[in-house]
């Protein structure tokens, strides 16, 4: 997802200290933990760990759309672009903040992922080449991203709970946009036509494998979930995306790139077949096609605009001081 | 040089006429002027909102959850400050 392979850590329930065992309790009953709570220091780390990542997604995750703003085939795509790429910094900043509530700065976390110590999705690291891709990554990026917020807004931090309301009610044009773009294409020339299957095609997988690893790869669920930090578990979510995005794709007459892939009646599901895991891990460990490019944009907008943070921090200290000297001399 | 983080402002907004304002979240900015401007864009991109106030969360004092007991709890046995608390007779009529 946007957090995948969030690293939890945690005790077994025999192990359990007092103070650990009324905190999972008050989890258990589906109360809301708040920033001065306690908590153990693991759901602590664990959530700032899993929320930064997701806020570093939001914020890397403008930069593929943002590559065509300036080349929108009309005014209008353009301003729904721009609106857009200016929800997703919104989420980041939402989730930001969310994070901070736990202790930790935001410039700390820009540090992480600017060290590349933090991750963000690996969804990000594939390049946008054509204009159907803006309507492939709204559709099915945005679509699986919904997948997995829709959930968290009943999860136990309530900063985390909250910042996902907001965002899921957003979110949700994010989604419409991108599949108004497919539909387009897919119902004008055979040039188009084919212009948006080749967008399906090139992220199909990779919106598959943002819902992590398969189940039985995935290490560190069970805390997460007993924490209500994580609600569902990555296949189960990978089944509701495929459920729900292939009729989608039937009706814009465009075909998944996945031969399996057929309605199983026994089970009620579509089949479909693995994303190629070897390459999720390499696009984790740095090597997709974009991670560099990706990182450096992120790096030199921080870089870049330090004398600007710095100027408007030296602005506010001058005309404070102004005030406070106005403020002595009518004394 | 060690660079200086922009203060965290909370960000109250006002949703409609006659509402009181509601904590909404947090954002970054160097002085108050710059607080409104970016609790615009982060929070009202969709008309939620028809005035903003925002303040500095140092300057915010709070309860701690440790005081939730004393502070609280005197108020559960005080079953008299509730209407329902008194049977009136229905003959008495609508009170």
């Amino acid at each position: 997802m946007y957090a995948q392979m969030v690293k939890s850590e945690g005790t077994a329930a025999a192990e359990m200290s007092p103070e650990e065992r009324a905190f999972q309790d008050r989890i258990d009953r589906g109360e809301k933990i708040e920033p001065r709570d306690w908590m153990p220091d693991d759901y602590r780390k664990t959530l700032i760990r899993q929320m930064g990542q997701h806020a570093h997604s939001e914020i890397v995750g403008q930069l593929p759309e943002g590559n065509w703003i300036t080349r929108a085939p009309t005014l209008e795509r353009k301003a729904i672009l721009l609106a857009k790429v200016q929800d997703e910094a919104g989420h980041g900043l939402y989730l930001y903040s969310a994070a901070e509530t736990l202790g930790v700065s935001r410039d700390e976390l820009f540090e992480k992922l600017h060290s590349g110590a933090m991750k963000y999705s690996s969804i990000f690291n594939y390049p946008t080449l054509t204009w159907a891709d803006m309507g492939a990554v709204g559709w099915l990026v945005d679509g699986a991203a919904i997948m997995n917020q829709v959930p968290l807004q009943r999860t136990s931090y309530g900063p985390y709970a909250r910042a996902m309301v907001r965002i899921c009610k957003e979110e949700s044009f994010h989604q419409r946009q991108g599949y108004a773009i497919m539909m387009k294409m897919a119902q004008g020339t055979p040039e188009q036509k084919e212009m948006a299957q080749d967008a399906l095609n090139r992220f199909w997988g990779s919106a598959l494998m943002m819902f992590g690893p398969s189940d039985k790869d995935s290490v560190h669920s069970a805390r997460s979930m007993a924490w209500r930090i994580k609600m569902n578990t990555n296949d189960e979510l990978r089944q509701k995306f495929v459920d729900e995005t292939v009729p989608q794709a039937d009706y814009l007459g465009l075909t998944v790139p996945d031969e399996t892939c057929v309605w199983n009646a026994e089970r009620g599901h579509y089949d479909f077949a693995d994303p190629d895991w070897e390459e999720f891990f390499e696009v984790l460990k740095g090597n997709g096609p974009c991670n560099a490019e990706r990182l450096q944009a992120r790096r030199d907008a921080w870089e870049n605009g330090a004398w600007f943070r710095d100027g408007l921090n030296a602005y506010a200290g001058k005309a404070a001081a102004r005030r406070a000297a106005a403020a002595l001399a009518a004394e | 040089m060690t660079r200086k983080e922009w203060p965290l402002w909370e960000v109250f907004i006002r949703g409609q006429h006659g509402l009181n304002h509601r904590h909404v979240g947090s954002l970054h900015a160097p002085d108050a002027g710059m607080a409104i401007n970016n609790a615009r864009d982060v929070y009202t991109r969709r008309n939620e909102g028809v005035s903003i106030w925002v303040v500095r969360s140092l300057d915010i004092a709070a309860s701690s959850p440790s005081d939730k007991g004393p502070l609280f709890d005197p108020a559960e046995s005080k079953v008299y400050r509730h209407p329902t608390f008194y049977d009136i007779p229905d003959d008495v009529g609508h009170m």
